[in-house]
């Protein structure tokens, strides 16, 4: 009996119109591609967009703690608009944000700036700079709160011992010095982060625009306003965007620190959220302030994406 | 396993527990004689609160290791600070996984009854054979019908006081009302020896001391029928006393914790404060010439005329969801058993008082004379409740601090006093609803 190679089910090449879908998935690099993006999608899938739904949803039923809750629409909302302490912890995120973040990015470019100098022993100092950041939030938050002691404070004992002031200094029992006292621990831990980012960005300024902005007879001023800056913005719009979000969800620092005290003076939305859901069990309302922060979360963002925006002139093009 | 000289002088070498072995061997009848039997081979994940007196936790350790010698049982302990206590607990509650058992404070059941295990049988029978619950304990513990937490033990929120200050500012003995109260205040304050209470949110000085407060001039945050009943005239007396006192504290009390009165007591700053017996304690061992100095007293009484207290207690609860229910209840049985509990409360020195009526003979109370006040806190604790059902509201509100929060609005001029009691009356409605 003869063969003919066609007449062998087991190799036979289907012609195209033939294929099932299956086989056609098997070699489609779309589907590929599908699958390779696969891992990704349920890791955004389960641990961001699950967990965020989920809060959106919280916050509109009445779930307590150990029980699950109903549906009641906008009535988390209507309670918070009239609340005051829930004002307080808005007006309290946005000072602590604004204030720390400006606060930050000053120190921070500053201190950049002159780590970009050949200083000497340049590498222990920049080094040195980090070491804030590199302490952990809860140990650094303790060493800030017996800073703040209302007895026990280095400052209010320095003080005292100088002469300056007679009793001690209510750093956490009043509420602007709470605040105040609370900023600056944050710009103390966040500065580093920005210094070193930036410091890293002002190294990629080839030194050749200088010299020639400096025989061109350039002031200080004048290379950074037109060299440094320009060249610095994308890096600039990624360094806030990052110390933006991390400031304005901040919680380690004010837990550890005051808890929120006094009398809800130093409540961000993220601590009163954590202080209405969990401690208090009202997993509801605690959500719906949480969800609350959506809204100056994305436009924090929104700002970062337009200042990521590739200036054309970058490129080689003229800026419009 | 060694017993330290403490814990056997004050306790087991009372009971007969001379050596170890003893220990043993009376856990080993215990659990053969017991009506709670340990499931084999259970394994538990118990958390309790943080100790503050080291020689109870070590006793409370010897305690767990002959139960799980005599069961076979393995109970894996987790300690918590006050303030960690309750989130977590109810993060288990919610997820129903991660521990069997909570050791919390105050009325950390009722946040979730429909979570804990009836433990009825437990509570009648430890009942039964130890001299009878007092009344508080069933507030504590049971939730309708059911015991659904059974109350180990109290630590009382006394004032904590320094005798040579008192009787300079002109008081040989410590106030009983708050009249003399705020004059003692006023008196230390001028001597530079200055009083200070927690302001802020201490979960157990501040709940402690500010509920006394309220209570004691008449007001209530809700009736019997937890209708909320804040707003009266009697609140905003507590207010003005409390910004009387407030006046002549310590600065800094706004932002106090739980640990911060500890600190400035025995670093010798401050000289009246409230808390538990945690101070005296360290004293006697750090600062002996302060332990001898200082001595505690009855919170004073105020136009209402009786007392208000309301301390600190730690029921343990189970979890439902447990897969060993009956090695829970052999634990808790085990833990309030005469030789287990009398050497226990010993080496706590006063920091546990015990909820059953049979522990009053325990020689810990009367052995020194300043601990004796300590010994009947249980009896005269009121719940956070008031007069309202101790139930999830309750548990609620005194999580979010609604009390303690109108007091500090009012005394730190963040609110007047119209303003503070209408922020309390708004959150307690919300709970309350």
């Amino acid at each position: 009996m003869v063969h003919s190679t066609l007449d062998l089910p087991a190799t036979r090449i289907p012609a195209r119109s033939e294929r099932t879908a299956w086989q056609k998935l098997r070699v489609s690099r779309n589907w590929l591609g599908f699958w390779y993006m696969m891992p990704a999608m349920l890791i955004l899938i389960l641990f961001l967009a699950y967990p965020l739904f989920l809060g959106v949803w919280l916050s509109f039923t009445d779930t307590k703690i150990g029980r699950a809750g109903e549906f009641i629409g906008l009535e988390n909302y209507e309670w918070l608009s009239d609340d005051s302490v829930f004002w307080t912890s808005v007006f309290n995120t946005l000072l602590y944000t604004i204030v720390a973040s400006i606060a930050k990015f000053v120190i921070g470019l500053y201190l950049a700036l002159l780590l970009n100098r050949h200083l000497p022993f340049k590498a222990m100092i920049r080094a040195l700079v980090l070491i804030p950041f590199i302490v952990p939030t809860v140990l650094s938050a303790i060493a800030f709160w017996w800073i703040y002691d209302s007895q026990f404070s280095i400052i209010s004992w320095s003080l005292r011992q100088l002469g300056w002031i007679s009793g001690n200094i209510n750093f956490l029992g009043d509420p602007w010095n709470a605040r105040w006292s609370t900023i600056f621990a944050n710009v103390w831990r966040g500065v580093p982060f920005i210094a070193i980012t930036l410091l890293a960005g002002l190294q990629t300024v080839s030194p050749s625009l200088y010299e020639a902005a400096t025989l061109d007879g350039a002031t200080p001023w004048q290379r950074f306003r037109h060299i440094t800056y320009p060249l610095l913005t994308p890096i600039i719009a990624v360094v806030m965007t990052f110390s933006v979000l991390f400031t304005f969800t901040d919680f380690q620092l004010i837990w550890a620190l005051t808890r929120g005290g006094p009398v809800n003076a130093t409540h961000l939305m993220a601590t009163l959220s954590y202080q209405r859901a969990i401690i208090a069990g009202q997993l509801g309302e605690g959500a719906a302030i949480s969800t609350a922060m959506i809204p100056f979360l994305l436009a924090a963002i929104g700002i970062a994406w337009y200042g990521l925006q590739t200036r054309k002139w970058q490129q080689g093009g003229s800026n419009d | 396993m060694n017993f330290d000289r403490r814990s056997l002088i004050k306790g087991g070498a009372a009971l007969g527990l001379g050596a170890s072995a003893g220990l043993l061997d009376y856990a080993k009848a215990w659990a053969q004689a017991s009506p709670f039997k340990a499931e084999p081979n259970a394994r538990l994940n118990m958390m309790r609160w943080k100790r503050f007196v080291e020689a109870e936790d070590v006793q409370f350790m010897k305690l767990v290791a002959a139960f799980e010698a005599a069961t076979g049982a393995k109970i894996n302990i987790t300690n918590e600070s006050y303030d960690d206590i309750q989130p977590k607990a109810s993060v288990v509650a919610n997820t129903g996984q991660g521990l069997d058992m909570v050791w919390g404070l105050y009325s950390l059941p009722h946040l979730f009854p429909q979570k804990c295990l009836d433990v009825t049988d437990v509570a009648d029978y430890l009942g039964k054979a130890h001299g009878g619950w007092f009344p508080a304990a069933e507030k504590y513990g049971k939730s309708g019908d059911k015991w659904i937490a059974v109350p180990i033990a109290t630590t009382g929120s006394l004032i904590n006081y320094r005798i040579a200050a008192c009787e300079k500012a002109g008081f040989k003995e410590f106030p009983k009302d708050t009249a003399g109260f705020l004059e003692l205040c006023k008196a230390l304050k001028a001597n530079n020896t200055p009083a200070g209470m927690a302001f802020g949110h201490a979960s157990g000085d501040a709940n402690g001391w500010m509920h006394w407060l309220l209570w004691t001039f008449g007001g209530n945050l809700v009736d019997a029928n937890d209708k909320v009943i804040i707003n009266s005239p009697e609140t905003a007396k507590a207010l003005e006393y409390g910004k009387a006192l407030y006046d002549t504290f310590i600065p800094g009390t706004a932002a106090w914790n739980d640990s911060s009165n500890n600190k400035a007591f025995l670093a010798g700053e401050l000289f009246c404060t409230n808390n538990g017996i945690s101070i005296y304690v360290t004293a006697k061992k750090e600062k002996p010439e302060l332990a001898a100095d200082m001595n505690h007293a009855y919170m004073p009484v105020g136009p209402i005329g009786k007392p208000t207290e309301l301390h600190l207690s730690f029921p343990i609860l189970t979890f439902s969801f447990t897969k060993y229910p009956n090695t829970c209840k052999a634990f808790i049985a085990f833990m309030l058993d005469s030789p287990n509990f009398n050497p226990w409360m010993g080496a706590a020195e006063g920091y546990l008082s015990h909820f059953l009526a049979e522990y009053d003979a325990n020689p810990v109370w009367t052995a020194d004379p300043k601990t004796t006040p300590y010994r009947d806190v249980s009896k005269r604790t009121l719940t956070p409740a008031g007069l309202g059902t101790l139930g999830e509201k309750a548990a609620a509100a005194v999580a979010d601090f609604i009390v303690v929060d109108m007091f500090a609005n009012y005394v730190t001029g963040r609110e007047d006093v119209k303003g503070a009691i209408a922020s309390a009356e708004r959150q307690a409605k919300r709970i309350y609803r």
